[in-house]
């Protein structure tokens, strides 16, 4: 018997919903104590805490459609047998963007300006930099072009999921199959387009880098690009393996997941030459307003934290995953995709921190609490995603072809 | 080198091609290789070869391109030619690793392709035995060594029996030898004995 139909574990859920549990009452103590504190750093640990979860989280899930589509666009069918899986987290972005938006509402409108800097009307004012940038910092632009860019990712996700489901009515051979591939082409195009405007540009100067407002670099979206894709891809990893081992998948082999280690290895490895990219050219030309971000965080009290995000998010996977074995092992790849989904956290938590908290900043239950929170709702709602529809698109014109699949 | 004997056999389609492998192995005869146009994938499982340690010979090299680098740029830069860039500190890491990188991929691919080329015994002015031209166009040509215990006509029959379209028996020196393919006239001196089924 085929098992195609997901059905929660017990488990499962106990873990989700003791997860919730745990984040909400993090974020309930966070907000009184916190969030409503008169206190400034503790106004600005809550939100700044919200946004990088919100953010992280979001962005991950929608990587998660990023790599269907460049499988689309690429005509590769190995993934066939698993797609339901990226599909599944994909479809938690509409959670995590409205939950980003709200964090968003409260900060701009709440003045939250020690995260935003450019929200200080007075400072923009006085500040040749920050006027110069006026016409992008700006809570107009902020609100419009955030609203279009989650407005077109839920949309366009949303239209290739159906397309995709569209795989489990019945048969699709001849000219429709044609037909269907070109349509899942043009879709993709059209969603990997925007997304080379969202998250491959525009989108990480005006969510993250203008909480260093002063501060800019080329490289910094494609930067924030990559470890959201190795955490995209990290969590697929993590989600495959689970439902191999609950006996669902049953056509994704070793094969498969030797090619998902694949990605996550490659991955990493440009995670860390966009990352050395974006350090080298600062630390050569060695110009105050550009040394200023790495001040922080290479000589100040974030030195631990930025050594260790290397070391996890680049020394670890290349030498753990070099090897074909370890990249077919369940183990080793289970270990390091948990791995680079809280090093890739921690890395968001380096770019929001040490411009909005300065020196005092804080890794204890808050930021904890809401890391498991973000996780509760990322299983529930990835969980729930996966009872919705078989978990192989059996009548997918590649799917013969993903079963042969072999590296 | 040495000269061998071998029974050749010319297949004309993959699905014929690997119950044909499975067959010639499991009744005992040793395959010296097969030849195929295209790389066919499971073959090598097939044929039961080990993986391929190139990997593991690109990672030396890679590592021996690495301490190239650092050891001799560190050398050059703290030690002979001592030069102030910037009021930046002589040994200064984060510069050298571009140089670092592009050492270690040069030695390693460089690396890597020669100790393919020497594994597939391929070189200029380098000669190796063909045991049939089509083997580069459209045939799958499996070739069995002869042992003293080998039965040539029962591995000829074997052969055409598994599905082979053209069987033949050929000398055939086994290593590979200097000389240019066209001119050299060894090729012709070992394969005078050509039946053909």
């Amino acid at each position: 018997m085929i098992k195609q139909q997901f059905e929660t574990p017990a488990k499962y859920k106990k873990w989700t919903y003791g997860l919730l549990a745990v984040g909400l009452v993090a974020f309930l103590a966070g907000f009184f104590f916190l969030g409503l504190s008169k206190d400034e750093h503790d106004q600005t640990r809550f939100w700044a805490g919200l946004l990088q979860n919100s953010l992280y989280f979001l962005m991950i899930c929608n990587a998660c459609m990023f790599f269907i589509c460049i499988n689309i666009l690429g005509h590769s069918s190995w993934q066939t047998t698993f797609r339901r899986v990226p599909e599944a987290i994909a479809a938690v972005v509409p959670v995590f963007a409205v939950v980003s938006m709200l964090v968003f509402i409260a900060i701009v409108v709440g003045d939250q300006h020690h995260i935003y800097h450019w929200l200080d009307k007075d400072a923009v004012a006085s500040d040749k930099i920050l006027s110069w940038k006026k016409g992008f910092l700006n809570p107009t632009f902020f609100f419009v072009w955030t609203v279009v860019t989650l407005a077109v990712w839920i949309l366009v996700g949303r239209k290739l999921r159906q397309l995709s489901l569209r795989a489990d009515e019945g048969e699709i051979t001849g000219e429709e199959a044609r037909q269907y591939i070109w349509n899942n082409t043009v879709w993709a195009a059209i969603f990997i387009v925007f997304f080379a405007l969202t998250t491959g540009s525009t989108i990480p100067w005006l969510w993250l880098m203008s909480i260093d407002a002063h501060w800019y670099s080329t490289m910094y979206s494609w930067y924030t690009f990559m470890s959201s894709f190795v955490g995209g891809l990290a969590l697929i990893a993590l989600f495959v393996i689970f439902l191999k081992n609950q006996g669902y998948l049953e056509h994704t082999t070793t094969e498969q997941l030797h090619d998902i280690g694949k990605y996550i290895f490659a991955f990493s490895i440009f995670w860390a030459y966009l990352w050395f990219s974006q350090f080298m050219l600062i630390w050569y030309a060695n110009i105050p307003e550009e040394t200023i971000y790495f001040k922080p965080r290479l000589q100040g009290v974030y030195k631990g934290i930025f050594w260790f995000n290397f070391i996890v998010n680049f020394i670890a996977p290349i030498l753990i995953l070099m090897t074909r074995g370890s990249k077919r092992n369940y183990a080793v790849m289970t270990f390091m995709a948990m791995t680079l989904v809280l090093g890739h956290w921690l890395d968001f938590y380096q770019m929001v921190m040490p411009g909005a908290m300065g020196d005092h900043f804080s890794l204890g239950w808050y930021e904890l609490g809401m890391l498991a929170f973000f996780i509760g709702i990322l299983m529930f709602f990835t969980g729930r995603a996966l009872t919705k529809a078989p978990l192989v698109p059996k009548y997918h014109p590649y799917f013969k072809e993903s079963l042969i699949h072999h590296t | 080198m040495t000269i061998k004997k071998f029974v050749v056999g010319c297949f004309d389609d993959e699905d014929i091609l690997f119950p044909a492998v499975k067959k010639v192995r499991k009744a005992g005869y040793k395959i010296h290789d097969v030849y195929t146009p295209f790389p066919v994938h499971g073959l090598d499982k097939e044929l039961g070869m080990r993986d391929t340690s190139l990997h593991t010979v690109g990672f030396i090299y890679a590592l021996t391109g690495l301490t190239t680098a650092l050891g001799f740029i560190s050398w050059i830069l703290t030690k002979d030619w001592v030069q102030n860039y910037g009021g930046k500190p002589h040994f200064s890491l984060a510069a050298w690793i571009p140089i670092m990188f592009e050492l270690t991929v040069l030695f390693s691919g460089v690396g890597m392709t020669l100790t393919f080329c020497y594994l597939c015994q391929l070189a200029p002015f380098v000669k190796k035995h063909h045991f049939h031209p089509r083997a580069t166009d459209d045939q799958f040509v499996m070739v069995i060594e002869c042992t003293p215990n080998t039965n040539v006509q029962e591995a000829e029959g074997f052969l055409a029996a598994a599905g082979a379209k053209e069987v033949n028996v050929q000398m055939a020196e086994t290593g590979w030898w200097l000389g240019r393919y066209d001119m050299d006239k060894k090729l012709f001196d070992h394969t005078a004995e050509t039946v053909t089924a």
